[in-house]
């Protein structure tokens, strides 16, 4: 059974200032199964970030709509959770109250927030960090916290959005590795956008490509590598095989935008 | 000397207090050099002898109790209105499009107009002058914490939201912790105007507090006194600002550069 239908989502932005309007996603069906991880591999501008922006209901679309749990989506929940672009940690709290921020909107006894945060921290290697300000973290250790806020609220589905795009190719490695280890273990539904080739495969059961401007799905391509996924797997004939299929996909399209 | 780079406290010190040395300096200079009539600018020593006689012989402690207490009532009856005004208009829209024409109108009226109007209103008791510096912080304070609330980072309020916050949650939890910062520093800016409304308003009608001993003194020809009146106004200027500097870096470590 789907986890999350996407059911027709298009979107148009209003023209600026009397021009013609924008059309960032051609109407789009997208189905997730439960405990899938998917990515969403497309070139920039494509639309990845409005079609995560929908699902999270942070944005409305503007035909179509998205079910999760055969639940028609209006508007942002603790339901479904997210890793922005952007570095989101709330600066005026540390780390470990930044994840407890949705536990303690819940309602969540003080005593268990503790303990639930505890063991995110330990998970995502920040142990010793829990007191620090987001300013005094690197970028990789900003977004570890911010993949643990958003897994310690227990959502449905994690949403991310290019989530290691401004980090350097060894922390990207690492957060990667981080990442799909913590899927092996409790296969929560993850929706992934990136442009990085290498990413997509790598952590996806299934990569999504998605066409230049209006965004549509163009290739739907099943990932059979095994789990668990060491780093070498990136060297290796399967993974190379893929790395090349999507290569080609991708190619077209960034050639069409320019 | 390289742009924006940094030099030592001690250094920092230092400098601060060259200035001053060379003030009284000149200022000495000019006076004791006769340059000027003593009748129209007292010299620096004349000003604290006068200064001191101001304090041991007209307890004059209790002029600047009264303007302290003036000022710092008027000031927080203005926050305790204002803040949560602006905080409601920087979060909700229609809030704001009801109330920011009458305030960004309301800010040009100058507080020391009413004062006239306020007399005739209050009598020159302590409500007046209340009201005078209450006019003249409030509509400031709200404008300028409405724009600071208002461009709270959305992100950071998309986040929010994707973590379960409600409005309260969004309002309490995110506009108010991430403005914190910001309102502090409003209020600390518009303290340090509030003085100059309290002294308006004591020049023109008052029986006590800083700017009624600087009235007498006019009426004495003592620019001894007068100057003393101004500085301690200064100094104590100065030490609010401080004191409200080291507040805030203590409540709010994270907002440091
Ligand atoms: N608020 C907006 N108003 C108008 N147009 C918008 C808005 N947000 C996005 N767009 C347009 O929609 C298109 C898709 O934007 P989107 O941010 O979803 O791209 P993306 O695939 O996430 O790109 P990137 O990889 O660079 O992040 C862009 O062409 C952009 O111009
Ligand atoms: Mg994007």
């Amino acid at each position: 059974m789907s986890k999350l239908r996407i059911e027709g989502v298009g979107r148009d932005f209003p023209g600026v200032r009397g021009g013609a309007p924008t059309r960032a996603l051609e109407p789009i069906d997208l189905a997730v199964a439960d405990n899938d991880f998917i990515t969403i591999l497309g070139p920039s501008g494509c639309g990845k970030s409005t079609l995560l922006r929908i699902v999270a209901g942070l944005d409305a679309p503007s035909t179509g709509r998205v079910l999760l749990d055969g639940q028609p989506v209006a508007g942002p929940g603790p339901d479904r959770g997210m890793v922005f672009q952007s570095y989101t940690l709330f600066p005026w709290l540390t780390v470990e109250r930044n994840i407890r921020f949705g536990l303690r909107e819940k309602g969540v006894p003080e005593a268990r927030q503790r303990e639930i945060a505890a063991s995110f921290i330990a998970r995502v290697g920040l142990e010793g960090f829990e007191n620090h300000f987001p300013k005094m973290l690197s970028g990789g250790m900003q977004q570890r916290t911010a993949i643990a806020r958003a897994l310690a609220n227990d959502p449905k589905i994690l949403l991310l959005d290019e989530p290691f795009g401004a980090l350097d190719n060894q922390t990207r490695g690492l957060m990667q590795e981080l990442l799909l280890g913590i899927w092996e273990n409790d296969r929560k539904t993850v929706l992934f956008v990136t442009h990085d080739i290498e990413e997509a495969i790598f952590m996806a059961s299934r990569v999504v490509v998605m066409s230049a401007r209006p965004g549509r799905i163009k290739a739907d391509v099943a990932i059979d590598l095994p789990h668990p996924r060491p780093y070498t797997l990136k060297t290796s004939p399967e993974f190379s095989a893929y790395k090349a299929r999507l290569t080609e996909e991708i190619r077209s399209e960034v050639l069409k935008v320019r | 000397m390289r742009p924006l780079r940094e030099i030592s406290p001690s250094a920092r010190w230092a400098l601060g207090v060259a200035f001053f040395v060379v003030f009284f300096a000149a200022w000495e200079i000019y006076t004791r050099g006769g340059f000027v009539d003593r009748i129209f600018l007292a010299d620096p020593l004349t000003m604290l002898r006068e200064g001191w006689l101001l304090l041991v012989r007209h307890n004059f402690a209790y002029d600047i109790g009264m303007t302290i207490w003036r000022v710092l009532g008027g000031f927080f009856l203005a926050a305790a209105v204002a803040v949560p005004i602006g905080v409601m208009m920087g979060a909700y829209k229609p809030v704001e499009a009801f109330f920011e024409p009458f305030v960004s109108f309301a800010r040009y009226l100058p507080a020391s107009a009413f004062i006239p109007l306020l007399i005739l209103w209050a009598g020159i008791g302590e409500t007046q002058k209340l009201l005078v510096i209450f006019i003249g912080s409030v509509f400031q304070i709200i404008l300028m914490v409405a724009v600071t609330v208002g461009s709270t980072r959305r992100d950071l309020v998309e986040a929010a939201y994707t973590l379960g916050a409600g409005d309260r949650g969004i309002i309490g939890r995110v506009l108010l912790p991430s403005s914190a910062p910001g309102i502090a520093e409003i209020l600390r800016l518009v303290l340090g105007w509030a003085w100059t409304y309290v002294i308006v308003a004591e020049l023109i009608g008052s029986s006590s507090g800083i700017g009624h001993m600087i009235v007498d003194s006019q009426a004495l020809l003592n620019t001894g006194q007068i100057i003393f009146g101004i500085i301690v106004i200064g100094l104590i200027g100065l030490i609010s600002d401080f004191l409200f500097k080291a507040l805030n870096r203590r409540l709010f470590p994270w907002s440091l550069q």
